[in-house]
């Protein structure tokens, strides 16, 4: 491994490896460091499934077309027009270009086999998952000849008046080092594993978080640029957030650790009380906001109820759901207070109003009376067994990140471009995601930013 | 709970896989697996046998060993699949020759060749076994035509019986109503997907063997093994329409199509299990059923020795070293087929049962 770099790129997940293929491509000499050990390499790419891209007709895979401008009204409603528009009208466009530019690289897709997902039309399906084409990043890669360390964790970057020098690594075998390179790619995920800094702005409630994947994203470089005048962007305490089952392990739990039930149950916190409206939208689409519903509630637990006759409208679950004969006995059984529960759940069955249930449709299923309400898919929690699954918040990314623009290039806090420096993936996701989410977006802001940065960064360091 | 330690695991894993479902464009086992939500002995080891151990799905995995939740799919189906040849064996009181096959297969097959190679010495003088015989009739200096004819059909009829018990057994076992016949449809698609190896490519870029890079290796082995296998078959079968149809007796001159099928057929089962062997050696210890090891080389060995005894009794056919070749060739192929319902050969069997399955559910699921 020779000491001096055209780019260094930092990561090693899809924006990562997105940057350092472009670099390569754009005839640079690139070396990616990886902080985690081989197999656990690409972060929470690893977790992901699919891709969402704006494009003019149905192909293959995508059963329909997604323009750019209906990519945009979704971006606009989920962030409730808390995005950097001019970035993200770039990216949508530029995310055209991806779904082939993707496929060039080695990646696969699959046709939509059904499933539970409804987003065949704007998503597409990685086949095998965010590890196989990972994999095929991988391969492609060094294929091109980029160097890729593991188990490199970058330390401390050298960074003056806004441009780039060096960066120090410390590894497990080979020890300190220090690394030069003319520009530098950070794709180094955000913050949402380090549970310190999460503490700062959700206070002790952030020991309840579970971190749905990798540990290794503490953000340890997102805090060195901001430390070293990058300008930040984005709430610190946006993120995107799921309710996840409570016996999922702390860190890397993945996919199959989500629930996918609560329309057709209830939800209620530790007393026993109901909190959220369950029947507000189709789940896909309302599936991001129970991470921090329950993250508000106390001890941060919520347990989703439901009763036998549904069980299997929704995808089978990795943890079996909790039983008992009696609405008091699951209550025993979750330590909830059976007298408590008995009268939610009473409550709530007195307020189902007749309708006809529908659960692929806002249907007309609603309760009547009680507050919350349930607008859609109400009905009646009577048939034993009754059933429970027990839900935490679980983070799957954070959004404070480094301000950038169209180059992917990051500004400095006076506003400036920095000379040599670039971001791309969850560490500048905030510029997009002011709030909220879409399923996909996690890898459309990685994809596109990872091959703009790449691409610049290698323009940067032939000039 | 399920009948053994490997189906609960085996269950376990398919729980898992069933609230992802990542790996449902990789083959058969996973949208298989999505037609149900809870799984039995039998929807087990009818997955199991569904899968052709590609290892895709242990690359592509986030949660393979290392992780806790340590998902190793291609492990626990090849172990799952291995006990289930003991499981539906006929009969079963021979059930416990998978657990010890390779040393069996050996034993069986070194008995078989040395009997052979003594049954001639002892009906024939020396210079018969050890002489040089040319012409039609010549092999049946040694042994009289009716006698193999009447000693290998009764081996392979006994095979045949064995296996379609068995297969019996499973078919019922793996979910198919008391009764249910296979439809033409479904066979054919099973033939189609068994004979291009349709699971064998992970998704599409090949199988995984010693490291995460794809190749197309094991497949291009296991076809030339197979149609190599097919071949052979085919020209004894030609073989035996010559003998009793036309009074042509072997040996056949080269260009003869018995001796062409034997020819071709025997390069394969020469060349595909070389190349089987030594992927096996150099594949990832993660994926292999290790204690399985012996009965899946000993298979391998079993069809090289078939196809290099016959291909070695061809090239010096005209020599004295014939007898004791065609002793050790009707050795070896009398033991391949003893040996063949409880052994590896039953793989390709209870994998094509299980083909012809998947192929009936995916069309009653696209009628439905
Ligand atoms: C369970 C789950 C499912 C998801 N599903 C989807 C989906 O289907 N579609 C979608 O679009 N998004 C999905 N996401 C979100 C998506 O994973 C992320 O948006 C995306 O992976 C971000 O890519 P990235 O390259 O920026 O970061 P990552 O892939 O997380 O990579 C960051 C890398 O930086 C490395 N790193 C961190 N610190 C250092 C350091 N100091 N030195 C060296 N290296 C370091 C890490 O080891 C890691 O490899 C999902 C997330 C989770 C958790
Ligand atoms: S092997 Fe892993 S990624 Fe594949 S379906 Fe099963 S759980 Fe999902
Ligand atoms: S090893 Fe290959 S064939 Fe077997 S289950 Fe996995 S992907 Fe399917």
């Amino acid at each position: 491994m020779s000491s001096k770099y055209d780019v260094l790129v930092i990561g090693g997940g899809n924006a990562a490896l997105c940057a350092a293929i472009s670099a390569r491509r754009g005839g640079a000499s690139v070396l990616v460091l990886e902080g985690a050990p081989k197999f656990y390499r690409g972060g929470n790419t690893r977790h992901t499934r699919n891709l969402r891209c704006a494009h003019d007709a149905a192909t293959e895979i995508l059963t329909g077309p997604y323009t750019e401008e209906e990519f945009w009204q979704d971006l606009l409603l989920v962030t409730g027009g808390q995005t950097d528009e001019v970035l993200a009208r770039h990216m949508i466009r530029e995310s055209k270009d991806i779904l082939n530019w993707i496929v060039e690289q080695g990646v696969r897709w699959q046709p939509s086999l059904g499933g539970t997902l409804s987003l065949g039309r704007t998503n597409s399906f990685f086949l095998g998952g965010g590890r196989a084409m990972l994999n095929a990043l991988y391969l492609t890669a060094e294929r091109l000849g980029v160097d890729v360390e593991y188990d490199a964790e970058v330390t401390d970057l050298v960074i003056e008046d806004g441009m780039f020098l060096a960066a120090r690594l410390k590894r497990p075998i080979k020890g300190e080092s220090e690394i030069r390179a003319t520009s530098l790619v950070a794709a180094a995920g955000g913050f949402e594993a380090n549970i310190e800094w999460l503490k700062q702005y959700w206070g002790d409630a952030a020991d309840n978080f579970l971190i749905r994947g990798t540990p290794y994203n503490r953000g340890s470089i997102l805090k060195m640029l901001l430390d070293k005048g990058v300008q930040e962007v984005g709430d610190p305490t946006q993120c995107h957030a799921v309710a996840i089952d409570a016996r999922a392990p702390k860190f890397d739990g993945g996919i199959i650790t989500r629930h996918d039930s609560v329309v057709f149950g209830i939800v209620v916190n530790k007393h026993a009380q109901r909190f959220y409206d369950e029947g507000e939208d189709i789940w896909p689409k309302r599936y991001a906001i129970w991470g921090r519903l329950v993250a508000a509630q106390p001890d941060q637990i919520a347990y989703i109820i439901f009763d036998s006759t549904v069980v299997t409208s929704f995808m089978p679950t990795l943890f079996p759901p909790i039983a008992g004969q009696t609405v008091a006995e699951l209550a025993d059984k979750l330590e909830l207070d059976p007298a408590a529960l008995e009268k939610t759940v009473t409550e709530f069955n007195a307020a189902v109003r007749p309708g006809t249930f529908d659960h692929t449709i806002l249907d007309d299923s609603v309760t009547e009376g009680i507050t919350p309400p349930k607008t859609h898919w109400a009905r009646k929690i009577e048939t034993p067994p009754y059933l429970a699954y027990p839900v935490r918040p679980g983070i799957t990314f954070t959004y404070l990140g480094t301000r950038v623009n169209k180059e992917a290039r990051m500004l400095m806090a006076d506003g400036k471009p920095s000379a040599n420096m670039f971001a791309a993936g969850e560490i500048m996701a905030g510029n997009v995601l002011g709030k909220g989410y879409a399923a996909g977006m996690g890898m459309t802001i990685g994809s596109v930013f990872g091959r703009i940065a790449g691409r610049e960064a290698a323009k940067h360091a032939r000039n | 709970m399920h009948g053994t330690r490997i189906l609960d695991e085996a269950d376990r894993l398919m729980t898992v896989c069933n609230s992802c479902r990542y790996c449902e464009g990789l083959c058969a086992v996973f949208p298989a697996m999505e037609m149900r939500r809870a799984f039995s002995d039998g929807d087990l080891n009818y997955l199991a046998n569904l899968c052709h151990s590609c290892g895709a799905c242990y690359v592509d995995y986030q949660f393979s060993p290392p992780h806790e939740f340590n998902v190793n799919v291609p492990k626990t189906l090849a172990v799952a699949r291995a006990e289930s040849y003991a499981a539906y064996a006929w009969p079963q009181a021979l059930s416990g020759a998978f657990a010890r096959n390779g040393l069996i297969i050996s034993v069986i097959a070194a008995l078989s060749m040395a009997a052979f190679i003594l049954g001639f010495a002892a009906l024939n003088d020396h210079s018969v076994l050890f002489g040089v015989h040319t012409g039609p009739g010549a092999f049946y200096k040694l042994m009289p035509h009716n006698a193999m004819a009447a000693l290998f059909s009764a081996a392979f009829l006994y095979a045949i019986l064995a296996l379609v018990m068995s297969v019996r057994a499973f078919w019922r076992d793996i979910g198919t109503p008391i009764g249910g016949r296979a439809d033409g449809g479904s066979i054919f698609q099973a033939v189609r997907d068994a004979g291009e190896l349709r699971y064998l490519h992970g998704g599409g870029v090949g199988c995984y063997n010693e490291d995460d890079k794809p190749t197309d290796r094991r497949k291009l082995f296991h076809h030339l093994t197979f149609y190599g296998f097919l071949l052979c078959f085919a020209a004894t079968s030609v073989a035996t329409l010559y003998h009793y149809l036309w009074s042509r007796e072997a040996p056949y001159p080269w260009w003869d199509l018995p001796v062409v099928l034997g020819t071709l057929g025997g390069i394969g089962l020469i060349v595909g299990p070389i190349g089987l062997f030594a992927a096996k050696m150099r594949r990832d210890p993660a994926l292999l059923d290790e204690q399985r090891y012996g009965m899946d080389v000993g298979f391998i060995a079993m069809l090289f020795l078939t196809g290099f005894t016959g291909m070695a009794l061809l090239v010096l056919r005209e020599t004295a070293a014939m007898g004791p070749l065609l002793a050790l060739h009707l050795g070896a192929v009398f033991a391949l087929f003893i040996t063949m319902p409880y052994g590896k050969f039953v793989h390709g069997i209870y994998r094509f049962v299980a083909l012809v399955r998947y192929a009936q559910e995916r069309r009653s699921e696209a009628g439905s």
